[in-house]
Order: C-alpha cells, then structure tokens, then sequence
C-alpha cells in the first residue's frame, strides 16, 4: 500500500506538549506528551480516576489545560495549537475532520430524530443541501455500520444499544474525518454486541486509515484495535509502547497488576 | 552486513513487582546471525529461553541491553531501541511470526484471515483470496469450511490456518514458534515443504521445532539456547 511509505515519513497529526489539568490541589493530568500520527490507534488505559478521560477531554479541547499544549494538523497542512483556535474553527474540526464516540450514545445522537436526520444532520452543517445525496450517504453508512436501511425513518431511541452504538459511529464518519476520539465505546454492550462492534471498528479504522484515541478500561479492546497504549495512573502516563509489547511485557507494577488481573476466558 | 537477522549480546530479564520484585532472568548474551535463505533453528530444554528470543526478535518482548539488529528495506534497524512505529513498520513490511496458537478475531472467515497479511500489503481482495486458497488447499482445510471463522475449529486445523496466513506473505524473515506442534505426519511435510520454498526464495527463518525429525528436515544450523542461559 502506498500508505506505508507515508507512515515512515510522514508528519504527525496530533501532539501533545506537557498537558496538566488541575482541580485544584487535585492533579487530574500530569505532564503528559505524545504524538499521534495518521491511521495510529493509540489506547489509553487504566482505572476508573486515573485521568483518562480528563486526557481525552484536554486532547479534544473541551477542556481547557492548566498547562501544556496540544497541537493538531489542519486539513491544509498548517499545525495550528488547539487552544489559539477560535470557537468557530473549533466547532468546524469538531463538524469535519474529528468525531468523538462517547460511550453512551445518547450523548453523541439526538434521540428523537430519526436516524436518517442523525447522519445527515453532519453533512448538512458542512453545507450539504441536497436531500437525495444526504438520504443515500445516510442509508450507504447506514449499511456499512451494519444497520438494516428499512430501519432508516426510525429514531434511535428505539434502537438497541448496540444498534445505537454503530449509528453513533455512522454519525461520527460520514464527513470523512482524519482522527477519531473514543471514550468506553464498548463499555455498556453485552460481550456478543461488544465482539460484533470491535470487529466492525477495527475494519473502519484500518480501511479509512484513522488516528483514534481510545479510551478503555478493558484491555482485550486495546489489544484487538489498537496499535500503541499508554498506561495512566494517578494523572500520569506510567508506561507506553506498542500494545503487544505492553501487555505481554509490562515493566511497571501498576501496569503488570492491571494485565495480571484480566480474568482468563 | 549481509545477514538479515544480527542479534548482539541481547539481554532480557523480567521483573516481577507482584512477587516482591523476583528478578527473573531470561536470557543472557544472546549472539547469532541468520543469512538470506538460512533457516536456523534454536535448540534446548522447555524453559531454556527459546521462545523469549522469538519474541525479542520480534519486538515483543522489550531488551534489557544489547541489540536486534533486522534489515528492513536495505537498511539495519535495531529494534531492542526502534520506535513502536518503526517496529510496527519492520512488522509488515519485513518480519512475520508464526506462532503457536491462532489468535483469530471474532466473525471473520478463515480465508479472509488467511488473505489479510496480502491485502495489507496492497494485493486486491480476489487474489490474496486466490491465494489463499491455494495455501489451505495444500494444507488440507476443506474448501467447505474457508468462509467460517476459525474459531471452532479444532486445535490442529487452527494451526494450519495458521501456518497458512505465516507463510503467504512474502515477507524476508519468518519466525515460527513450532509450526509442526500439532500437525499430523501429512500435513508436517507440507509444512517441510513450504519451509524449503521459502529457503529458495531467500527468506531468512528462526524456529523452533520439537520434532528431531522435522529439525534435521529443516535446520541449516542450529544454535543451542543453553549457551545464552540466564542463570547467575
């Protein structure tokens, strides 16, 4: 693939610098860098409290950092520092080149509109205006998401969850964005729904050729999709590698009691 | 250099926080080199460190000290200190393992498991499924089970699945964590077969093999693990 030479020379398209986040006397986030280059999954785990998902608001410039600076490639080429954007420009990288996946997708859809509207409502805020090619994209992710499009005129709230959880992600790629974040998009699936949804994201991410930052807890999730993880604990990054190397070869206590406590299937 | 594979004194200790801090030494010292269309094979007891090499060779598991030195695209790349990118890079376009057990995600068909490594590297869909079905053709799956995920297959003709997604990518070096283990005396010598086209093809290979009689089929050389025993 012509892919794999860029992947050696390319530039990366997100990087943090020093990120910290206090509440406070409470350090959510310490001191945490990286770069995040094109169609890299990059996993962050840890528990519940060890500011993964503060990280993961910090990256997505929902939250403002007490220090440090993340730094993301426009679609132009131009790496441009988050937080110097305006609200304007943010809200359009929010419409255009990201998606977010929240872990419940109540929070990520309109749950009374149909799910027809809950796709096409991405496009029509980058301008698309014509009703035939906003309803045909709608149905084609509608198919890819593996959503059955007679389904098309109903409102996800009478959805399953899983359902719910691929329309959400249908919603998130329709614009065709260049870096996803992910919060527990797994998390309140039962495991058969779980397996059907990972298999469905790890094809996306590799065929659209995706940066993600996920967030789990779970770490078969980082293990089947992602391709590098960053251990969190108490604010801190404690260790980072590529995910095989982590896993099967954790160096740091914390990180070699959370891979000893997955329960054997 | 002209070896694809130059280990250099590698080192690999694990430490384990849980169990008071036991250092638990692996390996020691480990030197050896593997040409162009060598197939070597590591030799010693259960425990001796064998597979912890594969895996270092890898990238797996992280050296403590020494060096992994791996030609990728003409250049050497030590990989006991690459980048997880540059690994990852060496992974697909250089380096394939073959390991003992199948690790196969849920819902995908075994062909497609087979293809996957080819139409990573950019083959269309239809020949790397051509392809693959040649290889498991070989290797005795029955054309009827090619569209089921390999998941309830059982051990022997997981393995083969296997074997068959290791050896179709035209990767220069192979790793195979004993590709014979559970194969019957057939199917272990398509295996022997497949191991001596890929020494044609110029393939560099580190295995593991139980089997004395698979070994000598197969070894150019062999080097023993004993001597890179951890053991103070």
């Amino acid at each position: 693939m012509a892919d794999q030479d860029l992947l050696e020379t390319d530039q990366p398209l997100l990087v943090a610098e020093s990120l910290s986040k206090s509440y406070g006397r409470i350090a959510a986030c310490r001191d945490v860098s990286f770069s995040l280059y094109p169609g890299e999954v990059l996993a962050i785990v840890g528990e519940s409290g060890s500011g993964k998902s503060t990280l993961l608001q910090l990256l997505s410039g929902q939250l403002a950092a007490s220090g440090g600076q993340v730094s993301y490639r426009m679609r132009d080429g131009v790496t441009r520092d988050l937080a110097a954007l305006g609200e304007a420009e943010r809200r359009l990288l929010f419409r255009t080149d990201w998606g977010f996946v929240h872990q419940d997708p109540a929070q990520g859809l309109r749950m009374a509109v149909s799910a027809g509207a809950n796709v096409g409502e991405r496009l029509m805020a980058v301008g698309w205006n014509h009703y035939g090619r906003i309803r045909e994209s709608a149905s084609d992710w509608l198919t890819r998401v593996e959503i059955d499009v007679a389904r098309i005129d109903d409102a996800p709230r009478t959805y399953s969850g899983g359902m719910r959880q691929r329309l959400q992600i249908a919603r998130n790629l329709v614009t065709g964005p260049r870096l996803v974040f992910m919060d527990e998009p797994t998390g309140g699936l039962d495991v058969s729904v779980q397996a059907r949804l990972l298999d469905l994201l790890r094809n996306l991410v590799a065929e659209l050729h995706l940066a993600v930052v996920i967030v789990t807890h779970d770490l078969a999730v980082a293990r089947l999709l992602s391709h590098r993880v960053m251990v969190m604990k108490g604010g801190r990054v404690i260790e980072t590698g590529l995910t095989d190397q982590v896993l099967d070869d954790p160096r740091e206590p914390y990180s070699q009691l959370l891979v000893s406590s997955i329960l054997p299937p | 250099m002209t070896a694809m594979i130059d280990i250099a004194d590698a080192n690999k200790t694990f430490t384990m926080h849980l169990q008071g801090g036991i250092e638990l030494p692996v390996v020691r010292g480990v030197t050896f080199h593997v040409d162009p269309g060598e197939c070597v094979v590591l030799s010693g007891p259960s425990g001796a460190g064998k597979s912890s090499i594969l895996k270092m060779i890898f990238g797996n598991y992280r050296c403590d000290s020494g060096r992994i030195g791996i030609r990728h695209r003409g250049e050497v790349i030590d990989l006991a200190t690459a980048e997880p990118r540059q690994v990852l890079n060496v992974r697909r376009a250089t380096i394939g393992y073959v390991s003992q057990f199948l690790r196969a995600v849920p819902r995908v068909a075994t062909i497609d498991v087979v293809a996957e490594p080819l139409i990573v590297n950019g083959m269309t869909r239809a020949d790397a499924q051509a392809r693959a079905g040649e290889l498991l053709h070989r290797l005795n799956i029955p054309e009827r089970l090619w569209q089921l995920p390999p998941a309830t297959f059982s051990g022997g003709e997981q393995q083969r699945v296997n074997i068959a997604r290791g050896f179709i990518s035209e990767l220069p070096i192979l790793l195979l964590d004993e590709p014979t283990a559970s194969l019957d005396a057939a199917n272990r010598a398509v295996v022997v077969a497949l191991v001596a086209e890929k020494k044609r093809q110029g393939v560099a290979m580190v295995a593991i093999v139980h089997d004395d009689e698979i070994r000598h089929l197969i070894a150019d050389r062999i080097v023993d693990v004993t001597s890179f025993a951890a053991a103070a």
